[in-house]
């Protein structure tokens, strides 16, 4: 597959990146998430590119792109789809989840379907495990997912339709999704509740039976102003 | 006595758009700055210190007193960093508070940098959680569009930059120093200490790494002024702090609850084990911790009750599992993960992991041999304490504490595959029914 | 048990410096007193206990990773136990400690075992096969403290093998422990980033770039440094055995620097070598050339016995050493006006034969050692400041300066062994400024301010330096082309009591110079225009006077041969086409009347000699070299045989033919007369100041720079193919502006085009003088002195495309 090279804009934005950073070479994460999106992958024009803007060589910028799973250097099909089998989400159902998936993709780990719509991929503990078993599109959350659920998503996302995260917003791409997580805003922000039903079970608890954490007694800050020590 | 659970930083998640600047604000949020900015930075460090906030990251350092550490006559600049990296297994507690109130946050790390003196502060987020980066991203922009950061902020003086950084899937980046090598643009490996963070931390100058809800507690602790936040919790561990409950219960999620409720009061409070269930182990913060038992249902969940049942609390990122799981399957599911996240640095974390992960799939398999468990607890010996930093210590604990409490299903490993005694089925959320 | 052991050598180092900070621990139960900072595993090193490690290296900066050199600390020094073992590479010795390392501690034993069998469990235990087999830290460490059988019975981590990080160095992963000193190396010493870490935890390897290789002047040290048999030499590997080696130190001739090394060799043949420790001079790096050339003296143009013409067939005839001598002092005894030319390579008791065969035997002043540009200010700036002064500025030294200035120089191209000290002086604060017509590798790499000046307009930035006390200037040999350069330097120096040095490029130029191989010196840096110089000497080697001729120079040597008014010439180790103009010394070399070349391999030179006498090249023979620094390198001979001897030998044995004798037969001799001359302590000749030069730019024309890369068609460097495959690209460099000036830009084929002809080449944009290009002297086949007719500072034509 050949790629796309990368665009004058796509540098500028690098550029700007880099920018954000009292020493530019902090912006090498969110650089190589910002070519993915452009490229599908970092291709290895990107890891020059990056070396060049940063004044690094390529093996420096090779050795940090190998080091983070979330950088791939294969092409990456339209979507991203994990499936947490660490330890909870796997005993709560992760794994059946995964072999189900990659029956019905016809793929393995890290492999991608053959309409290139789905790369397939075995995740870590995404930090969901009250919600396990977990499955992220694109790094979007769905909750508590049962095999037939993921299923109907990935046939879903292959026929084209509109999915949504249970706790996120309507599924894009992994490439418009690694665009922000790279650091440009895509306005998606106030789709989907403020948490899922497990992040609020304690509050709802809290709320039936009136409990609450102290009252602040009486005034504002009661605390001298220049008494450090 | 105060209330059982004590929602602070979860009481608005329940809000319309709790996310917007809007919503916060009318719930009361950035007065605590504004108090805040009329304090001098010393006067904060010394409530923070004095109210015993400990980091909420898993070690329990006293926040206020790794403030005190920064060398206020070092010229360079100084800077905080959030460790929003959230990958501990089990822990869930950062992600759904960024995501349901990432101002609360943003609040904190305003304050926080006042009292460190800080012009310039990073969220080091992971990037696996697209929807929580878009939250804080546009949280961040609201802030400076509100005058909240930028320059003189609010006219008091004090200027501050955030950058929202994402990582990029690395599990050992939320281990202090590499993450800082990561936000250098580099491979997340951990640094030599001395030097520590707060003298030479990021780019090489005094630097505060906090984790997101230790930072988040802080503007709390502002508005509660002096004796409110300490009146919660025990004598050595206080406040108020969020307990992640997952896996084999009725109701998994979090709740937030003075540090020193018990694994008991809080199933009690969710319904207990899901139906059919019967509590076998749990880690009481993470899979780093070592896991407990049923024995240890009235065991305070503060620093030190937990440390003397030979435990950690950790992230109290609490994973409970039932009679239907596999105790050597779910160590070897943890093992490969320290396996997968081993930076490669040094050799005991890095080989250790590698040979402990074959040795474990063998007995997971029934192909166990006379002299494994053994071979796991001199392995171990020889990792523990060796590593180079704490991540190789981590790898440890399901495997030595599990062989300590389950010895017996190791033992089983010799002739039966696990799945033939615990068949996974059984286990899933969706399992229809759950054996005894 | 209790003794006492002092760390006296690390405290005496510091000489003149002030007292250092004495700590005291307890080491396996001995009491021992180290400097503040001291790591505890130097302080084990004291007492001569052997804890093991990998990644530890004395001189890279400590990273703890191998976890491999575990010691028990029952005391921090505070009264408390550190409750587990640590890792003595990182952990510093502090008052009071108390340390047990494997020897009286079952802990740090039982961590120390219990790492190695980490390690071990993913080796490949390949030893009968390994090149490292026989000098492997960890093949020792597993005989000494492993245990006889793995408990490790699952399948090992594969890689499909070797991988070629260059040409010369492949890399076998499997063998690798991850210890990082090739890659800490390359960043912190050398500053070539080009190998690095790659992927995570156990799929961790070293690595490179897609296609960018491990393109360093110094990356053989990494195979040195490797504590297993990770890295290895693409023309050593499987070759031999280290213990069917003989080991002899030698230094390196292949530049000033004078780096100690250690050669390995088997039944008479060099297999390899390496660098010798020198905290001196060359600490324990040496360059790639010095570690890689060493082919040379074995091509198949090797001389092995002495040739006479046959004047009837004009051929080159074999003949007897008797025969040979005789012929030569026949041709050289009728020569009114003889002259030797002598070339950079000689030893200092060589290079001393020569000087008293042209005073006593042939009654000339007519020596030169430079085949290079020179100039009279050169001349006397060299009799007046350089030969036969003492060591001042010194490798270590630099690091003690304050500013470093180097002009005249590339000094990672022309002297690597002083860039890497000068690197290392910059990473600790020392300033380096670098006069140059463009930013290198090397000066950014020691992150130099650089003073872009077009070149030869010098000596303007030199006299614009604002330097202090504590300030060293550095020289090149280069600076000689300049008018006015090394008398700005003199200036300089005066003005702000600075000290300078002069750093010539050949190994052999400083050791000619002391020995007088100059018209206007004599031995110990005599001025032989001064008679009581004169009289010194010629009492010291017993004859009435010696010549007080002014003496030529090269230049004035070449145009008299052509024009025969010198009549018989002595050549030892002259490359021809190094000569500024060799057409013209070709026409002299066919001119001369007489010509009698001493050299080890066929030349342009023999061709043309009327005796040729095969002399020993350093592996084959025993000498000194003097360094830029002025300290002398001697070395004993490694490899010979009694066929082979050294050009002091010949010149000796052609003198007694002659009836004048000149009293050296042998080394030792030379060495005992050298030192029992002395140096001269009487008044140093007069320094005239130059003006600088005028510097005219002619329209339509840009300035050429040029200077030898480090790997590039040198002579001595033929035959170490897969080092030449290192060579860095061929290309054309200028400024954006200038490129674009002529309708150029980057990567575009560009022609440079003097007055003998033209190169085309790939334009490379770099920050640059405007109006100048820089190509390589002698590079992928082409010398700019003979293909472009044109050196440094001379007006050559920048176009496009092909000419
Ligand atoms: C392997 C490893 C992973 C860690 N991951 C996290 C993490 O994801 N988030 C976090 O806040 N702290 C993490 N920590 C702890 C941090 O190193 C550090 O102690 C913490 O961020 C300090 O913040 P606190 O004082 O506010 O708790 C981790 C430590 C280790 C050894
Ligand atoms: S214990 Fe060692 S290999 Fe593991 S993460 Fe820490 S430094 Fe890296
Ligand atoms: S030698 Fe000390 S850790 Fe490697």
């Amino acid at each position: 597959m050949s790629d796309e090279l990368l665009t004058d804009k796509t540098v500028e934005e690098l550029r700007e990146l880099m920018a954000r950073y009292p020493e530019p070479r902090s912006a090498l994460l969110p650089m190589l998430h910002l070519v993915q999106s452009a490229q599908g992958r970092v291709t290895t024009e990107a890891i020059n590119k990056c070396a060049e803007l940063l004044e690094i060589t390529p093996a420096e910028v090779s050795g940090v792109a190998t080091f983070y799973t979330m950088y791939k250097r294969n092409p990456m099909g339209k979507h991203h789809v994990g499936v947490c089998t660490n330890t909870l989400c796997a005993v709560m159902g992760g794994d059946e989840i995964y072999e189900t998936l990659c029956d019905r993709l016809g793929v393995g780990n890290d492999e991608t379907t053959e309409d290139g719509m789905i790369t397939l991929e075995r995740v870590e503990c995404n930090a969901a495990c009250d919600f396990a078993p977990v499955m992220m599109v694109n790094w979007e959350f769905f909750d508590n997912q049962t095999p037939e659920s993921a299923a109907e998503v990935t046939d879903k996302l292959r026929a084209g339709e509109k999915v949504v995260s249970t706790r996120g917003a309507e599924i894009t791409s992994w490439r418009e999704a690694e665009r922000v997580i790279g650091g440009f805003e895509d306005g998606l922000a106030d789709q989907g509740p403020s948490a899922g039903p497990a992040s609020l079970v304690g509050l709802e608890i809290a709320e039936e039976q009136g409990w609450k954490a102290p009252a602040v007694p009486g005034a504002k800050a009661p605390v001298k102003e220049t008494d450090g020590d | 006595m105060t209330d059982t659970l004590t929602p602070v930083l979860s009481a608005n998640w329940n809000q319309e758009r709790s996310w917007t600047l809007k919503a916060y604000e009318a719930g009361g949020g950035y007065q605590a700055l504004r108090t805040a900015l009329t304090m001098e930075p010393d006067a904060l460090i010394s409530l923070v210190k004095d109210e015993g906030l400990r980091g909420r990251g898993g070690a329990g350092f006293p926040t206020g007193m790794k403030w005190s550490f920064i060398p206020q006559d070092n010229p360079k600049p100084k800077y905080l960093v959030v460790n929003a990296d959230e990958a501990e297994p089990g822990t869930c507690k950062d992600i759904p508070l960024m995501m349901a109130s990432p101002h609360t946050l943003v609040e904190g790390i305003i304050i926080s940098c006042r009292a460190i003196r800080a012009e310039k502060a990073f969220v080091y987020i992971r990037g696996e959680v697209l929807h929580v980066i878009r939250r804080l991203r546009a949280a961040v922009r609201e802030a400076y569009e509100a005058g909240h950061l930028g320059q003189n902020i609010h006219g008091s003086g004090q200027n501050l930059d955030l950058v929202i950084h994402a990582g990029a899937g690395a599990y050992i980046c939320g281990e202090e120093t590499a993450l800082l090598d990561s936000l250098e643009g580099r491979r997340g490996q951990p640094r030599l200490r001395p030097p520590f963070p707060a003298v030479e931390g990021l780019y090489a100058s005094p630097t505060v790494v906090n984790n997101v809800e230790s930072i988040a507690s802080v503007p709390s602790i502002i508005s509660g002024g002096t004796g409110w936040f300490s009146s919660m919790g025990t004598d050595k561990s206080k406040g108020y702090t969020l307990f992640s409950l997952s896996g084999h219960v009725a109701k998994p999620g979090q709740y937030e609850a003075p540090l020193g409720i018990t694994l008991r009061e809080l199933l009690e409070l969710g319904g207990g084990m899901r139906e059919g269930s019967e509590l076998k182990f749990w880690t009481p913060g993470g899979s780093s911790t070592p896991l407990l038992t049923a024995e240890h249902l009235d065991v305070p969940l503060d620093y030190e009750s937990v440390g003397a049942v030979g435990s950690m609390l950790g992230t109290k990122a609490i994973q409970v599992f039932d009679q239907t799981t596999s105790v050597v399957r779910a160590v070897l599911r943890w093992t490969e993960f320290y396996k997968h996240e081993s930076c490669g640095k040094c050799t005991p974390c890095r080989e250790g992991t590698w040979w402990m992960t074959q040795t474990l799939t063998r007995m997971n398999a029934g192909q166990g041999q006379e002299g494994d468990i053994e071979l796991l607890l001199d392995l171990c010996d020889n990792l523990l304490g060796r590593s180079f930093c704490a991540l190789g210590d981590g790898a440890t604990s399901p495997v030595m504490s599990a062989i300590k409490y389950f010895r017996d299903e190791f033992e089983a490993c010799l002739t039966t595959p696990t799945a033939e005694l615990f068949p996974p089925s059984k286990s899933t959320l969706f399992a229809k029914e759950v054996a005894r | 048990m209790s003794a006492d052991v002092s760390a006296s050598p690390a405290v005496a180092d510091a000489q003149g410096e002030p007292p250092v900070e004495l700590i005291t621990l307890t080491i396996d139960d001995v009491s021992v007193s180290v400097p503040k900072g001291t790591l505890v595993i130097r302080a084990t090193e004291l007492l001569g206990v052997e804890v093991p490690r990998f990644c530890d290296h004395p001189l890279l900066k400590p990273v703890g990773a191998c976890r491999q050199c575990m010691v028990e600390v029952p005391d921090a020094g505070n009264g408390r136990p550190m409750p587990k073992p640590q890792a003595s590479c990182t952990l510093e010795a502090a008052p009071g400690m108390v340390v047990r390392t494997q020897v009286t501690s079952e802990m740090a034993d039982k961590a120390q075992k219990g790492q190695l069998e980490f390690l071990l469990a993913n080796h490949p235990l390949d030893c009968p096969t390994c090149d490292k087999g026989g000098e492997c830290p960890l093949q020792n460490q597993s005989l000494s403290h492993g245990e006889a059988e793995s408990r490790f019975v699952e399948t090992k981590r594969l890689f499909p093998k070797p991988l070629n990080l260059s040409a010369q160095i492949l890399l076998d992963r499997e063998r690798c422990v991850l210890c990082q000193r090739c890659t800490r190396f390359s960043d912190e010493i050398a500053g070539d980033r080009f190998i690095g870490l790659l992927e995570r935890g156990a799929k961790q390897q070293i690595g490179i770039a897609e296609g960018e290789p491990f393109g360093s002047y110094f990356s053989g040290n990494t195979i040195q440094i490797c504590p297993v048999g990770a890295l290895t030499s693409a023309d050593y590997r499987f070759r031999s055995r280290p213990f069917d080696l003989v080991s002899s130190p030698s230094i390196a001739e292949h530049d000033s620097c004078g780096s100690a090394i250690r050669i390995d060799h088997r039944r008479g043949k060099v297999m390899r070598r390496l660098a010798g420790d020198d905290p001196q001079v060359n600490e324990e790096w040496i360059s790639d050339k010095d570690r890689f050339a060493f082919y040379w003296p074995t091509q198949s143009d090797r001389l092995t016995t002495p040739l006479v013409r046959n004047n009837e067939t004009g051929e080159l005839e074999p003949t007897s050493w008797p025969a040979a001598l005789a012929y030569a002092a026949r041709g050289l005894a009728g020569a009114k006006n003889p002259a030797v030319l002598t070339g950079g390579r000689l030893t200092l008791e060589d290079a001393y034969a020569y000087s008293k065969f042209a005073r006593i035997a042939l009654g000339t002043n007519n020596i030169d050692f430079r085949t290079r540009t020179s100039a009279k200010e050169e001349n006397e700036f060299l009799a007046a400041h350089v030969a036969g002064t003492p060591v001042d500025v010194t490798f270590a030294g630099l690091e003690k300066a304050s500013t470093v200035v180097v002009v005249g120089l590339d000094v990672e191209d022309e002297a690597p062994v002083l860039f890497l000290r000068l690197r290392k002086a910059a990473r600790k604060g020392v300033k380096i400024i670098v006069i140059a017509s463009h930013e290198t590798r090397g000066s950014h790499k020691m992150n130099a301010e650089l003073i872009t000046v077009e070149p030869g307009t010098e000596v303007e930035a030199i006299e614009n330096l604002n330097l202090d006390a504590a300030s060293v200037i550095l020289a090149g040999e280069r600076l000689a082309t300049v008018a006015g350069g090394l008398s700005a330097v003199v200036a300089k120096a005066e003005e702000s009591s600075v000290r300078f040095a002069w750093v010539p490029r050949r190994a052999g130029d400083r050791s000619a110079l002391d020995a007088g191989c100059l018209s206007n010196v004599l031995p110990g840096g005599r001025p032989s225009t001064r008679a009581e110089a004169r009289a010194d000497v010629a009492a010291a080697w017993g004859v009435d006077s010696l010549p007080a001729d002014a003496g030529l120079d090269t230049e004035g040597i070449i145009a008299a041969a052509s024009s025969k008014q010198v009549d018989a010439l002595v050549v030892g180790g002259v490359e021809i086409a190094d000569l500024p103009d060799p057409v013209a010394a070709r026409a002299a070399l066919d001119a001369v009347g007489f010509l009698v070349s001493l050299e080890v391999r066929e030349s342009e030179v023999t061709e043309r000699a009327d005796v040729v006498l095969p002399v020993a090249p350093p592996v084959e023979k025993a000498g000194t070299f003097v360094n830029w620094e002025g300290r002398h390198r001697g070395f004993d001979a490694v490899l010979g045989s009694p066929n082979v001897i050294p050009d002091l030998r010949v010149l000796a044995g052609i003198a007694e033919e002659l009836g004048l004798p000149i009293g050296v037969r042998t080394v030792q001799q030379a060495a005992a007369e050298i030192a029992e001359l002395g140096v001269w302590d009487g008044k140093r000749p007069a320094f005239r100041a130059r003006k600088a030069g005028k510097v005219t730019a002619k329209a339509g024309t840009v300035a050429l720079d040029t200077w030898r890369t480090m790997v590039d068609d040198g002579l001595g460097q033929r035959g170490a193919d897969d080092y030449l495959a290192t060579a860095r690209d061929f290309v054309v460099k200028a400024s954006a502006a200038t490129l674009e000036a002529h309708g150029l830009s980057d990567g575009a084929q560009a022609t440079v085009t003097g007055p003998a002809g033209s190169i085309t080449a790939t334009a490379e944009a770099v920050a640059m003088a405007d109006g100048v290009v820089w190509l390589p002297q002698n590079s992928a086949g082409k010398r700019l002195n003979e293909v472009l007719g044109a050196a440094t500072a001379d007006r050559v034509r920048l176009t496009g495309g092909e000419a």
